[in-house]
């Protein structure tokens, strides 16, 4: 153990750039990672902008519109509803599209009157929201159920899509780890040749032989590891400022969220375990071939 | 201590190195091995050491029968050889101290008594003053004074050495020799592969001829051959 930090730290330029080649690797899906998981806290803040438009029929008086708003509300699906009168909505136009005098020309008001129903944040996934909108659709009082799902259903594509691409970078760039630590292990594992040949003359078991070169691999794997959070935790704090500006653009108080202590926790880990893998792969092909001459 | 019973080694698509070699070397006694480069002494010492596995017969050391010995055991095996080579094998990049203490380290021995052993060693060897220096910096003779430091260090039952004096000169030798001979009055069993005849008819140890692999001549101890 102290032999293998003795000798991580006699070459420290070599074992700190095989342990950035790590840490760089390692960086690359776990930033991924967290710009995702901060998108979908983004979008998880928008279900108020992704509700549902009830517009109802035109027999239906304010009265009813008023229980049908109610009646909605009390669903469990949903978190609010907000009635706007057909009258409220003409005034709305007219300020809105600039159409007053022409609109004045009509007889009676077009309008039908809207209910807008938010739905509860945990039944945002696509099908729990097409459901409601059937749900809702399906009442008599109701003329049109409108939501715009494809714009919803989209942006989850968009990120399924994302998602899978962390998986699998992540997945290649694991790999990667594996045969730069593998390598790096061969390579030192060859450049101590002599030396394997010598203690296995004297007596030296293969665990005893094995043990330095794992605890390099597990060396190289946690420094990787804390260098990709390093490089995460840099990167984002480099993109605080902009996405602050653009927030309070949208009047949103959205914060960019680090990689929080239990993802970095599993990134080291998963940089540690990564090594010592390689590391055992590499011994074990290279080091059985190695017997005293 | 060392027991040949009919031993022969085959190289695959090579001849014999060894056949039908049969010889025993009491425990504590002191024996060499010569004979002309390739006539098997190397190879003799490398079955012993389990380098190599003989293809026929039976190689019992200590009362082992190195045959039966499975692979897992054979590094716990070699601890009980201290093993000397030609061109001494050093970890160059290890201090003196470092290069003898690596059986006991292997071995899983404390750290006090590591440094007290080594010192005992180097001290036998005559090299107590220089256990911070590099192999390189020393001369032929004391790096291979250091191999044997290395190999005794774990006070090891055998000792076996394969030309440690091949590269020193008539002086030196002797002195080596006369090193090897002091470890063998404390009870260690020493065989040494050699093709230095001259020096080795002066000591009165037993003395193997090898001749193409096979053994020509077996003089057994007190006097020259």
């Amino acid at each position: 153990m102290f032999y293998t930090m003795g000798q991580l730290s006699r070459r420290p330029l070599g074992s700190l750039m095989t342990a950035s080649v790590v840490g760089i690797a390692l960086a690359l899906p776990s930033g991924l990672y967290v710009l995702l998981e901060n998108v979908r806290a983004v979008s998880r803040g928008w279900d108020g902008t992704a509700g549902i438009s009830l517009f109802l029929r035109a027999d239906v008086d304010d009265d009813g519109a008023v229980r049908l708003a109610h009646t909605i509300q009390t669903m469990p699906q949903v978190a609010s509803t907000r009635w706007v009168s057909r009258v409220d909505a003409l005034a709305e136009f007219r300020k809105a599209s600039g159409l007053g005098d022409a609109l004045e020309a009509l007889e009676a008001n077009p309008l039908p009157h809207v209910i807008m129903v938010r739905p509860q944040t945990a039944h945002t996934a696509p099908e729990d929201i097409r459901r409601l909108v059937d749900d809702l659709d399906a009442r008599p009082e109701v003329d049109i159920a409108q939501f715009d799902l494809q714009w919803v259903q989209r942006l989850f594509g968009i990120m399924a899509i994302v998602q899978r691409g962390v998986l699998v970078l992540g997945a290649v760039l694991s790999v990667a780890v594996l045969l730069i630590v593998g390598n790096t292990i061969r390579l030192a594992i060859q450049n101590r040749r002599a030396e394997i040949e010598i203690a296995k003359l004297f007596g030296a078991t293969n665990a005893f032989i094995r043990r330095p070169f794992l605890y390099t691999g597990l060396g190289y794997g946690l420094l990787g590891g804390v260098i990709a959070m390093l490089v995460v935790g840099s990167s984002l704090e480099l993109l605080k400022g902009p996405v602050g500006q653009l927030a309070e653009l949208y009047y949103s108080d959205f914060v960019l969220q680090g990689l929080g202590r239990e993802a970095s926790l599993v990134l080291v880990g998963a940089g540690a375990a990564l090594g010592l893998t390689g590391s055992w792969v590499a011994v074990g092909r290279h080091l059985g071939a190695i017997e005293p001459r | 201590m060392i027991q040949f019973n009919d031993v022969s080694k085959r190289y695959p698509n090579r001849h014999e190195a060894l056949s039908h070699v049969s010889f025993e070397l009491p425990a504590g006694e002191m024996g060499f091995v010569t004979g002309r480069s390739g006539a098997g002494k190397s190879t003799l010492l490398r079955l012993i050491a389990l380098i190599e596995r003989n293809s026929q017969g039976q190689i019992i050391v200590g009362g082992q029968n190195l045959g039966r010995l499975r692979r897992r055991r054979i590094p716990y095996y070699r601890r009980g050889i201290g093993f000397i080579f030609q061109d001494h094998r050093l970890l160059l990049d290890r201090t003196v101290f470092d290069n003898v203490a690596l059986p006991l380290v292997i071995a899983g021995h404390r750290h006090q008594e590591v440094g007290r052993r080594v010192r005992a060693a180097l001290d036998q060897v005559g090299l107590l003053s220089k256990e911070r220096l590099y192999p390189v910096t020393l001369s032929g003779g004391e790096q291979q004074r250091v191999g044997i430091a290395r190999a005794v260090v774990n006070r090891p039952p055998v000792l076996l050495g394969d030309e440690p004096t091949g590269n020193l000169d008539p002086e030196l030798s002797r002195d080596i020799m006369e090193l090897f001979q002091r470890f063998n009055q404390v009870g260690v069993t020493v065989l040494i592969a050699t093709h230095d005849v001259g020096l080795i008819r002066t000591m009165t140890h037993r003395i193997l001829t090898l001749k193409e692999g096979r053994l020509v001549n077996n003089s057994g101890g007190w006097g020259p051959a």
